[in-house]
């Protein structure tokens, strides 16, 4: 099993008092496979996509990532797993706004010490990058910065690939589109894709569904 | 809805304290640097004034001796006897207990009205006053700083109030004695009103001529530079402080955006939310300017006394120890306040009165606009330069000099931002590594954003550098001169000439060599000097600090067939040697000149015999003394004569003395320095947090991708060092720059001396780790701040609600 998370839970703290986000969320996931997580707006699905990536400590429960539980791990570790083994594709703003889409693209790969220049230039051009690749990210529109971040997520070889609605902001013409390069990459990297997305449609298209409501895997 | 426009503006401050407290200590720091130093420059200014009020000198003509200081006293008898009404004066001054003191002899019965003096009849105490001992008058502070034994001939000590501080007023028979002058005069002040019909004083007194009152005085010409000096260095610091507020409103404005947008939308028109902005910061300038005025006292009182030493030092001039609050500089700070902070925030209020529709921050945009500007900032920085260069060639005067620094200092802060993008852009061709180029990459981008403050950065510490070496290279300078100066071992005065005739026999069997130290006011070159008698002695041929000399200049001394001078005069007389100097008596050939450090005004030596010959009747009094042993010869003399201690002074004493004015000038100097160093530490700080707010997308991604908080915290004081680093290396050649330009420009316009440029290495390597040590202060809070991110606050970057 790749990822387990078992009895997750999440609250926090605002003015208004604790709010309970997880209440006890329990799923898993194997190498290779990919799972849509749908919800309502305001679920938790972001929440849980954060504590699964490491990027946010959770209040209980465990989540295992090729074994090891991140509840016992420090800052430093969740870093270095984040570094070689999980790719990230947020909504919007992945890019690092000083490198070029090049740099961009190797930055991820080269942290995780798995740099392969071919294989980079293979996903330009699969993405339709390659004539992109001396711009800086303010220069793109915002299908071609998804692409730009697709790529440097698939370039490191992550073992799961995390991504929160990465067609979200954009039209759906150029959603699809981008949603095509993500799954025939993933599929092509052997990654397994855990995916947070509002439309059925796209849903649909992955291995299998997991629902959140009321903080749970309904 | 301006009302409710204002509590929409202003509540932006309650949520971010730290940044409103950045703004108002940025405004303050500026305002009391400023405020302090013409708080010092009214301070004495005004006393200038009151010494020059004296007898009402300031505004009486009066009659001087053609081309000599003093005069005979019977042109006086003369003049009274034909009628007019004329009052004599003898100035004069003296060393006392350990304060340089003005002296100024006065007729009780004719003197133009002056506090103190009238008060003499009123008490009885008029005979006191003009019967030896006599009595003098001298205000509360000098008198409780003097005893009765330290003054020539121990007269009473008579406090009053409206006595300058620094000034005894005595009876002109009394004076005559303390200064060694018998029956001469300085001038006759004539009273305002002079009756019709009399003679023509012409014929009465020949060699007198009529002049014009004095206004402010030779004081406020002399210690001018000086003044200028201060206010360069108060501008300086008030323009760094102006890069904090530039930086912080800058934030402010950038971060209220969004209500901005709100209000616009609800119906208010861009130039009123201008209009509600500048008065937004009116309340600021008026509210910090307030507070910086009183640092700015504060300021003032704690370095007065190092100025008032070094006044009083190097010219003579007595300022008081305190500071009054004066209208002309808590007004003058005030405005500067204000008119400060509206420059800095003009830029914003111009953006936000223009521009309809508020464009998102795009740093990125921002850096490449930058970057456009760069070459017409380069090309600007050329022009300064160039403009720099000509006025070290062509340049005159004072002014030209700090036109020359400004123009230097300008140039090298405009230059700065290209600097490091050309330094930043061969880093990014050379590292290796994916971070190292990400630090290189994000580097660069924070450059334009800290370019300001860096270039306030760059400011403060070439000055630094700049007066430090002055400074160091004056105190080497100095005490190599010093020690050539005062080859002697032991100086020693007597207190009349029928003591000094009777120490001098008195030494002549216990020294190695007794060598009479005589002197007399002159005119030279226009304007008051001193001419000295030299003994032609190994002490002088050997030792003397000539800078120029004609092959047998000891010989042509000693015969009296020529005359030194020192450089102060040599170059405002524009003098080469052989060229005749006008003396009393007959010109003489010039043969050498000599370094005299720290004394504005123009000196001659003449050989001994002809300087008996030309000042006929002077005693002579004081001698240096060469001796084995110092200590032995003093005790004797002390025990012998009675002689207070401040009249039998050894080498050491003298030179500690000497040096010790001169520490306390640039103990002036070196705090003002370092306030400015603060200053450009605050703001970093200011543009540090400023940029603090668009840090989070660009370091976000990073930290997603596997970094954690600690090390992106660790790069960004890394950064930080590293630009200041770039900087203060930059700054060192701007600063040697303006050491130069202080030495060899300055200086000799100012004080007439040329000082050699000395290195200290060991100064830089201090001051570097000062910057390092500012910069890293300047970045704790930003840094820790980044340490301590909320992943929540990081996340939102990514997420849709931003
Ligand atoms: N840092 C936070 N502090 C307080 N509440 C939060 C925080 N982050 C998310 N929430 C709340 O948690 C709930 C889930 O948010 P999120 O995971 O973003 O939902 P989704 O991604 O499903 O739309 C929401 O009610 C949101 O307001
Ligand atoms: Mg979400």
């Amino acid at each position: 099993m790749l990822l387990d998370v078992d009895g997750l839970t999440k609250t926090f703290a605002t003015a208004e008092g604790p709010v309970a986000v997880l209440r006890g969320v329990s799923f898993a996931l194997d190498a290779g496979q990919s799972l849509a997580l749908t919800g309502e707006s305001g679920s938790g699905k972001s929440t849980l996509l954060h504590c699964v990536a490491g990027l946010e400590p959770f209040d209980g429960g465990a989540v295992r990532i090729g074994g090891a539980d991140l509840a016992g791990m420090g800052e430093a570790a969740r870093a270095a797993l984040r570094r070689r083994t999980v790719g990230l594709v947020f909504q919007q703003f992945n890019l690092i706004p000083s490198l070029t889409a090049g740099a961009n693209l190797a930055f991820q790969a080269r942290l995780a010490g798995r740099h392969d220049p071919a294989f980079c230039a293979h996903l330009a051009a699969r993405l339709g990058l390659s004539g992109l690749l001396d711009r800086y990210p303010e220069q793109l529109s915002g299908g071609q910065q998804q692409r730009v971040a697709i790529g440097r997520a698939l370039a490191a070889r992550p073992a799961l690939l995390l991504a929160d609605e990465p067609t979200g902001n954009l039209d759906e013409t150029t959603g699809d589109a981008v949603m095509d390069l993500l799954l025939d990459g993933v599929a092509e990297a052997g990654a397994a894709l855990l995916m947070v997305t509002h439309s059925m449609r796209l849903a649909a298209r992955l291995g299998g569904r997991l629902h959140l409501a009321q903080g749970r895997i309904a | 809805m301006m009302r409710a426009g204002m509590a929409a503006i202003l509540s932006h401050w309650r949520r971010h304290p730290v940044q409103l407290a950045m703004l108002l200590a940025g405004l303050m720091l500026a305002t009391a640097l400023w405020t302090g130093v013409q708080a010092i420059n009214a301070e004495a200014r005004a006393s200038y004034a009151r010494a020059a009020a004296v007898l009402g000198q300031d505004r009486l003509e009066r009659f001087v001796a053609e081309g000599a200081a003093r005069f005979d006293q019977a042109a006086h008898v003369a003049l009274r006897r034909a009628g007019w009404p004329v009052s004599p004066v003898l100035e004069g001054r003296i060393r006392a207990g350990g304060l340089r003191l003005t002296v100024l002899g006065v007729d009780p019965l004719t003197a133009p009205p002056q506090s103190g003096l009238a008060g003499l009849a009123a008490q009885g105490g008029f005979l006191r006053f003009i019967t030896p001992p006599g009595e003098v008058l001298a205000h509360p502070v000098t008198a409780a700083r003097l005893t009765e034994a330290a003054l020539p001939g121990g007269p009473a000590i008579r406090a009053a109030e409206g006595v300058p501080e620094g000034t005894l007023i005595a009876d002109i028979g009394i004076a005559q004695a303390m200064l060694d002058a018998p029956g001469q005069v300085s001038r006759l002040l004539i009273a305002a009103e002079v009756p019709a019909g009399l003679p023509d004083w012409r014929e009465i007194a020949p060699g007198l001529v009529r002049e014009a009152p004095e206004g402010a005085g030779d004081l406020a010409r002399l210690t001018d530079s000086f003044h200028l000096n201060l206010t360069a260095f108060g501008l300086l610091a008030f323009a760094v402080g102006l890069f904090i507020v530039h930086a912080a409103v800058g934030l402010a404005f950038e971060e209220r955006r969004g209500t901005f947008r709100t209000l616009r939308a609800l119906g208010l028109p861009g130039g009123r939310l201008a209009a509600l902005l500048a008065g937004e910061l009116l309340l600021f300038a008026v509210v910090a300017g307030g507070a910086g005025v009183v640092l700015g006292w504060l300021i003032a009182a704690a370095l007065l006394p190092d100025v008032a030493a070094t006044l009083s030092g190097l010219y003579g001039a007595a300022v008081p120890g305190s500071v009054a609050l004066r209208a002309e500089w808590v007004a003058a700070g005030l405005a500067i306040a204000v008119a400060g902070t509206l420059a800095a925030g003009a830029q914003a209020l111009w953006r936000i009165a223009r521009l309809p529709v508020l464009a998102p921050a795009r740093p990125r945009a921002w850096a490449m606009a930058a970057a456009g500007g760069l070459r017409a900032q380069a090309a600007a920085a050329g022009a300064l330069a160039v403009a720099a260069g000509a006025l070290a060639v062509r340049g005159d005067g004072v002014v030209a000099g700090f036109a020359l620094i400004g123009c230097l200092l300008l140039a090298a802060a405009l230059a700065l931002p290209v600097a490091l993008h050309l330094a930043l852009r061969a880093a990014a061709a050379r590292v290796r590594g994916v971070l190292a180029e990400w630090f290189v990459a994000d580097t660069r981008q924070q450059v334009p954003g800290l370019s300001l403050s860096l270039m306030a950065l760059m400011l403060a510490l070439a000055a630094n550098v700049g007066v430090a070496t002055m400074v160091a290279s004056f105190r080497a300078t100095f005490t190599g001169w010093l020690d050539q100066r005062l080859a002697a071992e032991l100086y020693v005065t007597a207190r009349s000439p029928d003591e000094g005739a009777r120490l001098a026999s008195f030494l002549a069997a216990r020294a190695e060599a007794v060598l009479p130290i005589v002197s007399a006011e002159a005119v030279l070159d226009d304007a008051p000097g001193q001419v000295f008698g030299m003994a032609d002695h190994a002490t002088f041929r050997d030792a003397w600090p000539l800078i120029a000399a004609a092959p047998d200049v000891w010989d042509r001394v000693a015969a009296g067939t020529g005359v030194l001078v020192n450089e102060q005069l040599w170059r405002r007389a524009g003098l080469r040697l052989g060229d005749p100097l006008p003396l009393p008596g007959g010109a003489l050939p010039v043969a050498g000149v000599y370094s005299d450090y720290g004394n504005p005004a123009g000196q001659a030596i003449l050989g001994l015999a002809d300087f008996d010959r030309r000042f006929p009747g002077l005693p002579h009094q004081a001698f240096a003394v060469r001796t084995a042993d110092p200590a032995g010869v003093a005790e004797a003399v002390t025990a012998a004569f009675d002689l207070p201690p401040d009249r039998v002074l050894d080498q050491a004493a003298v030179k500690r003395f000497s040096l010790a004015v001169f520490e306390r000038t640039f103990a002036v100097t070196g705090a003002l320095n370092l306030l400015t160093l603060g200053v450009a530490a605050v703001a970093l700080l200011a543009s540090m947090v400023t940029l603090g707010a668009m840090r989070l997308p660009q370091l976000a991604p990073v930290w997603a991708a596997g970094l954690t908080r600690g090390r992106l915290a660790a790069l960004e004081m890394a950064r930080t060092l590293m630009l200041a680093a770039l900087t203060a290396v930059l700054a060192l050649p701007v600063g040697l720059a303006l050491a130069w330009v202080l030495l060899a420009v300055v200086n000799v316009q100012a004080f007439g001396w040329r000082l050699p440029l000395h290195l200290f290495p060991g100064d830089w390597a201090v001051l570097f780790a000062a910057a390092l040590a500012a910069a890293a202060l300047a970045a704790a809070l930003p840094v820790r701040r980044i340490a301590r991110l909320a992943p929540a606050d990081l996340l939102r970057v990514f997420a849709h609600e931003r």
